[in-house]
């Protein structure tokens, strides 16, 4: 083999990748464990770590510990891990799917389309004294995604320059939001206390039923999305590119966009709009394992964007305590600058 | 079903419905190169994605080893065809071994893992485009060339059976032009791989082609071997061309012959002239040339540049008529550029026009 510095063979380059990808993989698992311990250890009632062992364990199931454990700081745990997966994911695929790193479903508006159906819905069925189930919210806020990524869809038929989708995103997202901030206005009172903090981004108040429904929606969009990475991976190359080697892009285009519009509704229906998460994760992630294969960056991703939202949420809680931030508040104050990044970067780069 | 390896049979190309180019009738063989040219904007583009398929066809078929290509799965067809297109990649971290290795997607498992067989094929593909050096640089970070040559390598990695390329050699310097068509050439003579592509050189399109398409219009104005397609005329009238000359026996682009009085004969020959013609023409001297045989090699550009050339048939002494039509001009004439012409015993003449010249005083020697 030739010795100039391009001239490792392709067998070497994979080997040496592959042991970048388990180490990075490591590490993330052991961030989120550390993060995990943490999450449970930090509140307003502290609890040792033995205690806790055994609260885990169902040893001493009577205590107010237990209870605060299984029934507030457990489930809201799970669900930073579920919806900050599913929302890096959803931004990952987004950003494939435009060709645009800075793509996401907040900036693309397509989180606050989802709000807005879901504020509609949550309202229409308060108003008449019916309990609203977790799966109406997931599809009403599937139905809003849908409805923003049409118009998103729309305007880049027409127009095919980044800025200006990122922009058109943007609009949408501020038409929906004031639609939704006029509907919370005229609403009951009863009903604004939980749709205002709902409306605003935030993990506090999940069940162990919205635990399980994420769970399934998002653990099949997963696997689903998975299964696709060959497919994404040769659309990375461009339309035309993945269409000659056997990618048929019609309906590949057509799965992209039902995959993500799932994850960030899945996100949006339980935890309201979470801004940043969906553009810096990923970036984040690619820089990491230095690579954008999607077989490597979809768990990546999630695994990632769990952590993420997980230490965000964390800082959330216990930053002001007792009082509660809202989690976009976080995950904006350390996303934002990501992305600003990005974009500097990209400036010099090219 | 068709005769040809691949044919375009009636076949409409163009957008939305609306067909731009009609009743394209083309067979090509296996292992064929053929080139299309045409003016910017002429539609080879939108033949060339038709026949890939990224464009819907308007109307007619098109048969690729006597199968309609629309019959064909993507799949299918990604293991006989591979494309190197104009579009700009912007691949996020990946080397240009990756990039190579997205040709192995038809060829590889579900989840699109390279065996070890992947990997090699990717590093022979390298080999061949002369790009083995560029394998782990970040495909980003090198030039438009070698760029090129790793998408050229991508597509040979694809193993088909034919490779379609827009504009493959735009941006590039004259030797990686001259690479990337040798190894083209090498390809589809040794392989018997198909090429089908657009160029915007003509003179390189003559060369390597063995059958050329002439898009223009909303037709194809000529298919066949270049050497019946290159015409002079022919191809001013595809290009339109009114401010200069295409010579076809050399593939050479002349720029416009000067215009204005005649002051200035050239005497010269056997390619002495050649270097003065240019010269006059960048300095926008309208000239005479002669006495030139009409198989010199001073006389193919003569044509195109002098006002005028004074001709003699080849391997005849030089007549009394062709001597005095040079007397006449040098007469005419205030500046007299005499070359190194050798003289041997059939143009004596242009020896005693040489001397007539030196004592007239307006002559300088070159």
């Amino acid at each position: 083999m030739s010795k100039q510095p391009g001239g490792t063979s392709f067998h070497m380059e994979n080997f040496k990748r592959r042991s970048r990808y388990a180490v990075v993989f490591i590490l993330l698992i052991l961030a989120f464990c550390l993060i995990t311990v943490l999450n449970i250890n930090t509140g307003n009632v502290h609890i040792s770590l033995s205690e806790i062992m055994d609260i885990l364990l169902k040893k001493a199931t009577d205590t107010k510990e237990y209870s605060i454990i299984w029934k507030i700081r457990l489930p809201r745990i799970l669900m930073a891990t579920i919806l900050g997966g599913a929302l890096s994911l959803s931004g990952f695929l987004l950003q494939t799917f435009f060709e645009n790193p800075i793509a996401g479903p907040f900036v693309l508006g397509i989180s606050s389309g989802a709000k807005m159906v879901v504020a509609l819905t949550m309202i229409y069925y308060l108003g008449r004294a019916v309990n609203v189930t977790s799966y109406t919210l997931i599809i009403a806020a599937f139905i809003g995604s849908l409805i923003s990524i049409g118009f998103i869809l729309l305007i880049s038929k027409r127009i095919k320059h980044m800025a200006t989708l990122l922009v058109a995103g943007i609009m949408i997202g501020y038409i929906c939001s004031a639609v939704t901030d006029f509907v919370i206005t005229f609403a009951d009172d009863s009903d604004i206390v939980n749709l205002h903090g709902w409306s605003q981004g935030s993990f506090s108040g999940m069940s162990w039923s919205n635990v399980y429904i994420s769970c399934i929606v998002v653990g099949i969009t997963l696997i689903l999305t998975f299964l696709l990475s060959k497919p994404i991976g040769a659309y990375q190359l461009g339309e035309a590119y993945a269409q000659s080697m056997g990618v048929n892009i019609k309906f590949f285009r057509v799965a992209l966009i039902l995959l993500s519009s799932i994850l960030s509704a899945t996100v949006t229906a339980f935890a309201g709009p979470i801004s940043f998460v969906g553009i810096a994760v990923p970036f984040l992630m690619k820089r990491s394992f230095n690579t954008s294969r999607p077989l490597i960056i979809i768990p990546g991703t999630f695994l990632g964007g769990a952590v993420f939202c997980m230490m965000c949420d964390l800082i959330a809680r216990m930053a002001f305590a007792p009082l509660e931030l809202n989690i976009s508040t976080v995950t904006s104050i350390f996303g934002a600058p990501v992305v600003i990044f990005m974009m500097l970067r990209k400036k010099r780069g090219n | 079903m068709g005769k040809h390896y691949f044919q375009m049979d009636h076949l409409s190309v163009g957008y939305n419905r609306k067909a731009l180019i009609h009743d394209i009738c083309i067979g090509i063989e296996k292992g064929e190169i053929v080139t299309l040219i045409g003016p910017n904007g002429s539609g080879k583009s939108t033949i060339l994605k038709s026949i890939t398929r990224q464009l819907q066809i308007i109307g007619g078929k098109v048969y690729f080893d006597n199968q309609n290509l629309t019959a064909f799965s993507f799949r299918d067809l990604s293991t006989r065809m591979a494309v190197v297109l104009t579009e700009r990649m912007k691949p996020e971290l990946m080397t240009c071994h990756d990039i190579v290795a997205t040709g192995r997607y038809p060829y590889t498992g579900r989840l699109g893992l390279l065996t070890r067989e992947d990997e090699e094929k990717v590093e022979e593909a390298m080999r061949a485009v002369h790009a083995e050096d560029l394998g782990s640089r970040d495909f980003n970070n090198i030039s438009d060339g070698q760029r090129q040559r790793v998408l050229l390598a991508r597509a040979i990695c694809q193993e088909p059976d034919i490779i379609i390329l827009d504009e493959p050699t735009s941006f590039l310097d004259i030797k990686h032009k001259l690479d990337l068509l040798s190894i083209l050439r090498d390809m589809a003579k040794k392989k018997q791989i198909t090429v089908i592509m657009s160029l915007h050189e003509i003179d390189l399109a003559q060369k390597i082609a063995d059958k050329i398409i002439c898009v223009k219009g909303d037709t194809i104005s000529h298919f066949g071997k270049p050497e019946d397609i290159f015409e002079e005329n022919m191809i001013r009238d595809l290009y339109d061309i009114n401010n200069g000359f295409f010579d076809p026996l050399f593939g050479s682009i002349e720029l416009p012959r000067p215009d204005g009085e005649v002051k200035t004969l050239v005497i010269c020959g056997n390619g002495t002239g050649i270097p003065v013609f240019r010269q006059l023409q960048k300095e926008h001297v309208p000239f005479v040339a002669g006495i030139l045989y009409t198989n010199d090699v001073d006389y193919r550009l003569a044509r195109l540049l002098a006002a005028e050339v004074i001709t003699e048939e080849p391997f005849m002494e030089i007549s009394e008529e062709a001597f005095q039509k040079a007397i006449k001009a040098m007469e005419n004439c205030e500046r007299i550029i005499c070359t190194d012409v050798p003289v041997g015993s059939c143009n004596k003449r242009l020896g005693k026009l040489i001397e007539l010249a030196k004592s007239s005083g307006k002559s300088v020697m070159v």
